[in-house]
């Protein structure tokens, strides 16, 4: 069944907002948003281009005592979820993160706090209704601790780690729990980055998202390639790999 | 820290450039994410633009393609507005299921509604609709300095004149509000015309105008003097009945080029064989057949990367207008092409009307354009388009600056009169390695 209620956290990011794309005609939407005026403009084109209802709840996501509201008004916008899409994130400069540990701390608690604690409140909430889907957005990054972004990496493990125990736990309930790592992606969080064959689209992302939610896959690497040469790297001895400094 | 940006460089693949900070507007309403350190900044879209108007060497590169959001769509009396770095396409796929086409498209849909305005583009029915700058309602303009402009005819309308066709050098284009053109049908009816000099392409070309929307001559660079010009006059219309599909634009490139092709490929002998078959290849004088959009405009597009053909060196495209009564110029350029031994793969005629563009620096103007794209193949090539360029100046021409990355600040100056006025309207903050060259500027 194709999912109409769905709801976006973190609806500015580039990946989110080419995932809502994917279901626009009929669909209602809840964005969760920091930025209202932006969120509202995202609302204004999903609109147009075919959504049905388009809500926004504005909110600060590092702000973790506001999460239980913002899954309350959420809750209250639509008769039920069928699909969350977890994507809220910052990409920190590891160059100032390595001299700062103060910036290094406040990026990983939004990665990482504030990301399982939204996806559990949600996740409790789709096992209430006892059906939905929830999208966690992790990344490749999480897979090992790299010395050119091991705190946004760290991040991205404890993310990956805590969905894995969710979807376990849910699965009883008919509630599933996807895990998404991308790799690198063509994003304005990384437009500093020079761009390699190895960079996806969001839309290229966003359409393997729609067919892992279609066929209920646990956890995908997007684009695919990234599946091996991920194993690769996770077997690789730490010796080498730091050696690697990748 | 600057790292050479291939993913930032202009189709012609060169000169190359490297931006010394690239940042990216992730939606209209940002604020000013740049600090006086970061002046000359200049926007990049899609980096369709063959030469160096998209291109900041040493300056910072802000990118819009993110910026892609729509507005407002008003499918009754056909009026979009959206962010400027939608591409025509994605516009498009919204606007052609009601009924609504855009007025002007351009060789390819991968290119940005900014940088549609920036480069004020024309299509195959100028001689109908003018450029795309015509059809713009209004547009917002931020200034380097964080002001904001609602500019229309009659708001900011020096602004307004100055940016569209300004080469992205007055601010950065948020939104661009534009009025759309009712189609029935995606299908074109075309009549292709086989012609056997420029003479004759010339007078079928003139003799379209008035019957077809969509007017073009496809012309075969390397016949020999005697046939210079025989080529193709394809012309179309919409169909009156059928349907709005958008099928065809969502399909991916059949192929793309993976790698920089070698040099041999596009050698003159195997243009000139191409070109010599494609011309037989129609053998009545006229063939009639239903077309859809896609290939009728963007047979390039089914062709990913295909500027990579080109090889290592990169491609050259030349593009010139000169007036109607000028027409021995074209001949006498094509004559100079085939002597010098220089084989353009593809080589395009078309006349441009008499609808003035509401742009200062607009490059399209009532003549006779050809445009030509070329393997670039270094000093004695380039020596030639210098005395190309004389022929197109002295005949009261112009060089087109969005395939340019040679031309002289001389050619510069006599092809554009309205540059004194147009630099009241520069953002000081803004600036293009084309820019600097054309007005012999230091960083």
């Amino acid at each position: 069944m194709n999912p109409t209620n769905i709801v976006i956290v973190g609806a500015t990011s580039a990946i989110a907002r080419a995932i809502a794309e994917r279901y626009l005609t009929g669909s209602s939407f809840v964005l969760v948003a920091r930025d209202a005026d932006r969120a509202s403009a995202i609302a204004d084109d999903l609109t147009i281009r075919g959504a049905a209802i388009v809500s926004i709840v504005a909110a600060d996501l590092a702000d973790l005592a506001d999460h239980a509201r913002v899954v309350h008004e959420t809750c209250a916008a639509m008769p039920s979820i069928d699909l969350v899409v977890i994507a809220h994130g910052v990409l920190p400069e590891q160059d100032r993160c390595d001299v700062d540990p103060d910036y290094a701390i406040a990026t990983f608690s939004l990665n990482a706090d504030s990301m399982i604690s939204i996806m559990h409140r949600f996740v409790n909430q789709l096992i209430d209704q006892r059906q939905g889907t929830a999208v966690v957005i992790s990344s490749v990054a999480g897979e090992r601790g790299r010395a050119s972004n091991y705190t946004y990496g760290a991040a991205k493990a404890a993310v990956t780690a805590y969905a894995s125990g969710l979807r376990a736990r849910a699965a009883a309930y008919g509630v599933r729990v996807i895990t998404v790592k991308p790799g690198f992606v063509d994003t304005p969080m990384t437009s500093h980055l020079p761009k390699n064959p190895l960079f996806a689209s969001a839309d290229t992302v966003a359409a393997n998202v729609a067919a892992a939610v279609r066929r209920g896959t646990a956890s995908i690497y997007a684009p695919w390639f990234w599946r091996p040469v991920m194993a690769l790297i996770r077997i690789l001895p730490e010796k080498i790999f730091m050696k690697l400094k990748a | 820290m600057t790292k050479r940006r291939d993913d930032l460089a202009s189709w012609g693949r060169m000169p190359q450039a490297t931006p010394k900070r690239v940042l990216a507007m992730p939606w209209s309403g940002q604020a000013p994410m740049w600090d006086n350190d970061d002046a000359p900044m200049l926007a990049y879209g899609c980096g369709r633009s063959y030469g160096d108007v998209c291109l900041n060497n040493g300056g910072t590169i802000v990118r819009t393609s993110a910026m892609s959001l729509v507005q407002a769509f008003d499918a009754e009396y056909g009026v979009i507005r959206a962010e400027a770095g939608i591409t025509l396409e994605q516009l498009l796929r919204l606007t052609i299921p009601r009924g609504w086409f855009l007025p002007v498209v351009p060789g390819t849909r991968y290119v940005t509604i900014g940088g549609a305005v920036a480069n004020d583009i024309h299509g195959k029915n100028h001689h109908r609709r003018g450029t795309f700058g015509c059809h713009v309602l209004r547009f917002e303009l931020l200034r380097s300095d964080g002001t904001r402009y609602v500019c229309s005819p009659t708001e900011h309308a020096d602004l307004f004149r100055a940016t569209i066709g300004g080469l992205g050098l007055t601010g950065i284009i948020t939104w661009v509000e534009v009025q759309l053109m009712p189609i029935a049908s995606t299908s074109i009816n075309v009549d292709r015309v086989k012609v056997r000099s420029l003479d004759e392409a010339m007078d079928v070309l003139e003799e379209s105008d008035e019957a077809f929307e969509y007017t073009v001559t496809w012309i075969d660079t390397t016949a020999s003097e005697r046939l210079a010009g025989r080529g193709h006059v394809i012309r179309g219309n919409h169909a009156h009945d059928g349907e709005c599909s958008t099928a065809s634009l969502s399909r991916p490139p059949r192929i793309t080029i993976p790698v920089e092709a070698p040099e041999w490929l596009l050698h003159r002998s195997t243009v000139g064989l191409f070109n010599t078959l494609y011309h037989h290849r129609q053998q009545a004088r006229h063939s009639r057949f239903v077309s859809d959009i896609v290939p009728f405009f963007w047979p390039l597009d089914a062709i990913g990367s295909w500027n990579r053909l080109y090889g290592a060196r990169g491609m050259l495209q030349y593009q010139f207008v000169v007036p109607l009564s000028e027409r021995h110029a074209v001949r006498t350029i094509l004559i100079e092409l085939r002597r010098a031994g220089i084989a353009s793969f593809l080589g395009v005629l078309k006349t441009f009307g008499t609808i003035a563009s509401p742009g200062m620096m607009s490059f399209p103007r009532p003549g006779i354009t050809l445009s030509l794209d070329l393997a670039n193949q270094g000093a004695a090539m380039q020596r030639l388009f210098d005395r190309l360029d004389g022929l197109v100046i002295d005949a009261g021409g112009a060089l087109y600056p969005a395939k340019d990355s040679r031309m002289s600040a001389a050619t510069f100056r006599a092809s554009f009169p309205g540059l004194t006025k147009f630099r009241h309207y520069l953002d000081p903050a803004f600036s293009s390695t084309f820019w600097r060259r054309v007005t012999q500027e230091p960083l």
